[in-house]
């Protein structure tokens, strides 16, 4: 090649260099002129965009009783760089603050270590959540002040001060929530937990967005295109809940001055009528300018009313675990319907019984009589049945099967397809666990005999609680309880292990409770019901008293489970709160009035503050 | 002294010129970008970028004055010596850098930090120049760029050692000066041919052909598709040999369809089909060259059986050789990724800056995007953003002419020297340059994958002004020299 063809190619490079340069002329054109996305935002100077929030979703019960609404509430938010000629001195006067205040305000908006995105330019939050008369007269005087301006919100009101924690409560958006989902703004706010989180999506509906014309000293100019490029707010979407607001007032009535909690759950469908903890707060004092405040009060209160018992705390069910035991004990042929075992009541071993009654005992009679003996002796039959094997391993995978089980009775784990959003799991102790604390082959039946009877290492929550009612009511399946009146999971059945032909001995054994056990005093009427009481020992002092039950008998449509922390007896507190509590819902009002009030009046906990 | 000898006489007036402009834009826009409408600094402001910014132009200024006042001779006499020199200062900056963002290539001095891989450009070039403008140096056959490859790989690796991948890419621009040296064009062809397949196997590899995945994606097939119509193109219309190309172009037609046909009783990977399709190819050229002495057949086979299997391991490597940052910002390029809050953050608030300048932009001072810290590195990777935002289509337009004519001006000045060192030296600067502002231009107008190199003479930055300005004064005063008597 010749010096000369070579010294051509300059031609080729300066070609290549000047393609590349006008490719991206090209580029330019199409970003600067032709593409029109981009321009309006060129225009941003011109254009105010004016942010409306939509109304939030309305929350009603399952009778369309209307529980939650909206009351216009008022921002004043600023634009920095349009302050100018400010008569603080009125402004602070107009808003009922000290001048100091409005000083500090104005530094922490501007300090980018707590407002992490502020910018002059765009508006940022001066002071939330104000009512029409707080702003009268700054709205009177706002021409005066330039860069201030109002936003329109809404706010949450209650029309009942119960049913907290199913709600949740709304608060201000966290840097975290905007990251992760570009629709909110510094100053929006969000659920932060209950069916308000849960929901929020729907709830919120969409922000609308009107646009302003303003000339250059800021001043409002009209209507952009007469509104026609503005993007309309969408309401959010109402939300049903599968409460009876009824039902829930009269349940947190009668826990009233006890800790504890209460489920009611519809058993055909899973729907939760009642979901009640003990102690629990007025939702309203959560809404608006007051929040901070209660809130910090709140979290602070030794007896933890943010606390949601139903779905949070977690018990020994005690003899209330009885009925399942049973059912585990025949799917796993550890025991049939016609066994019997001896008990010799005060001096059993290893546990004794707490009732006297004839001995042997048959599954019927042990169920209405809660006896110890006989559940210890059918789980170890049940555990043992194969006796241990090399290496402990066929009494270990007797467990297993015996823990599957229980597992598949919605125990030991969250409900995972629900709407509810705080759950704690519980405990079904699994093979490994025990496998640590005694050694591989250091475990017998004898070893972990509390299990038998409900105590020990399980932890049941009342709403799992409520749950295991449900499956008894349907003889063998369950749909996840959930609170949302219109939603799908009647599609999606939960069956267990335990097969159908099991639940009639069971349901029977209960429904001696009501008619022949501890449960007797509290049967309504002629209803037939069935139902379990349960006296737990436990670390804190006086035993919980815990009450499952459901009814009626032949067509159930209400199964329930109540805990009263450090009461006493189950017969005692938990079952009249569950009797009333079922006569509510099945009848529509509570014939025994005396027996309502004796129960709601008693203050057993004197640390539980009055609502 | 003559007026010839008079460096001032001889300068290239109209280069600097250019230079001039491109470094005052540069400074408004660092000024414009760091701006804050709470503190509305001036340009002076040693507090802000602008002020500082100042003081790194009259000091490259003052360097670039140096550079003009010393003997042009000693450039060439000391080329090898620089180039080491710049090297043994890369590797100490890699034991010594502290890590800054994720790569050690900053030494500190005290208040000032200075990136030692700015030099490098201008020693490497210097380096190159020597070598090839030696008596009786040929750039003829592959053995003739092994010591040329070594020169560019040695600062090349140091630099990636030092965890700068973008800086490190730049020694690719070389390759345009190895080309106007007399390297064969069929290797810029080439390059281009992988980039396309790189990216055809990488986009398309995800894209099945059928409802069943299991028949195989569009990435190879495409990509041996396009291997076949180059030999095609290549026999039919190069080679003038229509009969065996249409041979070829008939079995290809007929083997797919049979493929397809088949494909109604057995799963067929279509994947496979292709690879093996053009794998016969191969042979059936080489069979043509052995037995018809039809030349250079041999070439086009074996650059299809490289791209076969270059084409096979474009996955692999994309997967396994690329870090996954690097991953996304390639697929957000191609379009694979619709990122706008992650990778793709960057550039979408960069076009969506540079789009709402429209045609005569906003003002100066006045780009909404860029001051409210919307565009991320916008006073150095994303400068131009800046431009694009208040002076619009108009400024961008003249920023970019101001290059185009600077880079014309150095080709200009290289093709008039009499010496080949200079000449040398002149296309890669022209080269280095090039390609700066092509990768960085291309990424902020979301063309080129985002890649963190700085814009000549514009980006905030004192290493990169200063090296810039050295290597395009050490130009300036080897092109004065043209008129001294020797």
């Amino acid at each position: 090649m010749t010096n000369n063809t070579l010294q051509n190619r300059r031609w080729i490079i300066a070609g290549i260099f000047s393609a590349f340069i006008l490719l991206y002329i090209i580029r330019l054109f199409s970003l600067q002129i032709i593409e029109t996305k981009y321009k309006a935002g060129a225009e941003s100077n011109a254009l105010l965009k004016k942010t409306i929030f939509p109304p939030r979703g309305l929350i009603y019960d399952r009778n369309n009783t209307l529980l939650v609404y909206n009351k216009p509430a008022y921002d004043i938010v600023l634009i920095m760089r349009e302050i100018h000629d400010l008569d603080t001195l009125s402004l602070c006067e107009s808003l009922n603050i000290t001048k100091s205040r409005f000083i500090e305000r104005i530094a922490e908006i501007k300090d980018r270590r707590l407002n992490i995105g502020y910018s002059s330019y765009t508006p940022q939050v001066f002071m939330t959540q104000l009512n029409s008369e707080d702003i009268a007269t700054f709205q009177q005087n706002m021409y005066k002040y330039h860069g201030f301006y109002v936003q329109n919100r809404t706010l949450r009101e209650y029309t009942f001060p119960n049913a907290a924690h199913i709600f949740g409560s709304i608060g201000e958006v966290s840097w975290n929530d905007i990251e992760k989902d570009s629709y909110y703004r510094q100053g929006d706010y969000s659920g932060r937990d209950g069916v308000e989180y849960t929901y929020e999506k729907s709830l919120r509906g969409k922000k609308g967005i009107e646009i302003l014309l303003r000339d250059s000293k800021g001043r409002i100019k009209g209507k952009y295109r007469d509104g026609e490029m503005d993007d309309p707010p969408v309401a959010g979407s109402n939300l049903q809940l599968t409460i009876d607001i009824q039902l829930q007032r009269i349940g947190e009535e009668l826990l009233n001055g006890k800790i504890g909690s209460a489920v009611a759950i519809e058993p055909k469908t899973g729907e939760i009528l009642a979901m009640i903890t003990n102690p629990g707060y007025d939702p309203s004092i959560l809404v608006g300018r007051v929040r901070s405040k209660n809130y910090t009060s709140l979290v602070t209160d030794p007896t933890k009313p943010l606390m949601n018992r139903a779905t949070q705390a977690t018990y020994s069910p005690g003899s209330t675990f009885k009925p399942i035991q049973a059912l585990a004990c025949l799917e796993l042929g550890g025991i049939t319907e016609k066994t019997m075992f001896g008990c010799s009541g005060k001096v059993s071993t290893p546990i004794k019984c707490t009732h006297s009654h004839g001995s042997p005992v048959t599954l019927l009679n042990a169920i209405e009589q809660s006896c110890n003996p006989y559940f210890w002796q059918a789980f170890r039959s049940t555990i043992e049945k194969d006796g241990y094997g090399t290496k402990n391993v066929l009494f270990k995978d007797n467990y297993q099967k015996w823990a599957d089980v229980m597992n598949s009775f919605g125990l030991g784990q969250r409900f995972e397809d629900t709407d509810i959003y705080e759950q704690q799991r519980g405990n079904i102790p699994t093979q490994n666990y025990f496998n640590r604390y005694f050694g591989e082959t250091g475990w017998r039946a004898l070893t972990i005999r509390s299990l038998s009877i409900g105590q020990g290492e399980i932890l049941i929550t009342p709403l799992q609680l409520a749950n295991t009612m449900a499956i008894i009511a349907n003889s063998g399946y369950y749909i996840t309880p959930h609170l949302n009146k219109n939603d799908t999971m009647l599609l999606r059945k939960h069956e267990t292990a335990v097969d159908t032909s099991h639940f009639a001995i069971v349901n029977e054994g209960m429904w001696r409770v009501f008619e022949y056990g501890t449960g007797r005093y509290h049967k309504i009427d002629s209803l037939s019901m069935c139902g379990k009481t349960g006296t737990v020992q436990n670390n804190h002092g006086k035993d919980h008293s815990l009450f499952v039950g459901f009814a009626p008998r032949e067509n159930p449509v209400i199964a329930i489970a109540v805990v009263v922390e450090n009461a006493g007896f189950g017969a005692t507190w938990a079952a009249p709160i569950a009797s009333l509590m079922m006569e509510q819902y099945i009848k529509g009002y509570i014939k025994r009035k005396d027996l309502f009030e004796r129960i709601s009046k008693a203050e057993l906990n004197p640390n539980v503050k009055k609502r | 002294m003559s007026k010839r000898d008079n460096v001032l006489y001889a300068l290239d007036w109209l280069a600097v010129l250019y230079f001039l402009l491109l470094v005052t834009m540069g400074w408004l826009s660092v000024y414009g970008s760091s701006y804050d409408f709470d503190f509305e600094g001036s340009i002076f402001d040693f507090e802000q970028r602008s002020g500082k910014q100042f003081v790194w132009i009259i000091t490259a200024f003052v360097l670039g004055g140096a550079t003009l006042l010393l003997d042009h001779r000693i450039f060439n006499y000391f080329a090898y010596i620089i180039y080491f020199a710049v090297i043994l200062l890369l590797i100490l900056t890699i034991f010594i850098a502290p890590e800054i963002k994720g790569s050690r290539s900053w030494l500190v001095l005290g208040p000032v930090s200075f990136q030692p891989a700015e030099l490098a450009k201008m020693a490497t070039s210097l380096a190159l120049a020597k070598y090839m403008s030696q008596y009786n140096y040929k750039l003829k056959t592959w053995k003739d760029l092994i010591p040329l490859a070594l020169i560019i790989l040695l600062p090349f690796t140091m630099i990636i050692l030092q965890k700068e991948t973008g800086s490190a890419l730049v020694f690719v621009a070389f390759l345009i000066m190895l080309y106007r040296e007399g390297m064969k064009g069929t290797v810029l062809l080439l390059l281009t041919l992988a980039i396309v397949l790189f990216i055809v196997g990488i986009k398309y590899s995800i894209v099945p052909i059928t409802d069943d995945i299991n028949n195989g994606t569009w990435g190879l097939i495409m990509a041996m598709g396009l291997i076949l119509i180059i030999q095609f193109v290549y026999a039919f219309f190069f080679n003038h040999h229509r009969l065996a190309a249409l041979i070829l172009l008939g079995g290809i037609i007929v083997s797919s369809l049979i493929m397809a046909l088949l494909n109604k009783w057995w799963i067929i990977n279509f994947d496979y089909v292709a690879i093996i399709i053009t794998g016969v190819s191969v042979l059936y050229w080489l069979i043509i060259e052995l037995f018809k002495r039809y030349k250079k057949y041999v070439y086009i086979a074996l650059i299809s059986f490289v791209s076969i299997g270059f084409s096979y391991a474009a996955d692999f490597l994309f997967n396994k050789m690329l870090e996954p940052h690097q991953q996304i910002r390639i697929k957000v390029l191609l379009n694979m990724e619709d990122d706008l809050t992650g990778a793709g953050y960057n550039v979408n608030q960069s076009k969506i800056a540079i789009g709402s300048g429209g045609f005569l932009g906003k003002g100066f001072l006045n780009g909404t995007q860029t001051k409210l810290k919307y565009v991320p590195e916008q006073d150095t990777d994303f400068i131009f953003c800046t431009v694009g935002e208040e002076h619009g289509f108009i400024g961008s337009v003249l920023v970019l002419l101001v290059y185009w004519l600077l880079l014309m001006r150095i080709l200009a000045i290289a093709e008039r020297q009499r010496e080949d060192f200079h000449r040398i030296y002149a296309y890669c600067v022209a080269s280095i340059l090039f390609f700066h502002l092509m990768i960085n231009v291309g990424m902020v107008l979301g063309l080129m994958p985002v890649i963190g190199i700085p814009l000549p003479f514009f980006s905030y930055g004192g290493s990169s002004l200063w090296g810039f300005t050295i290597m395009l004064f050490i130009l300036l005063k080897l092109d004065a020299s043209r008129l001294e008597r020797t």
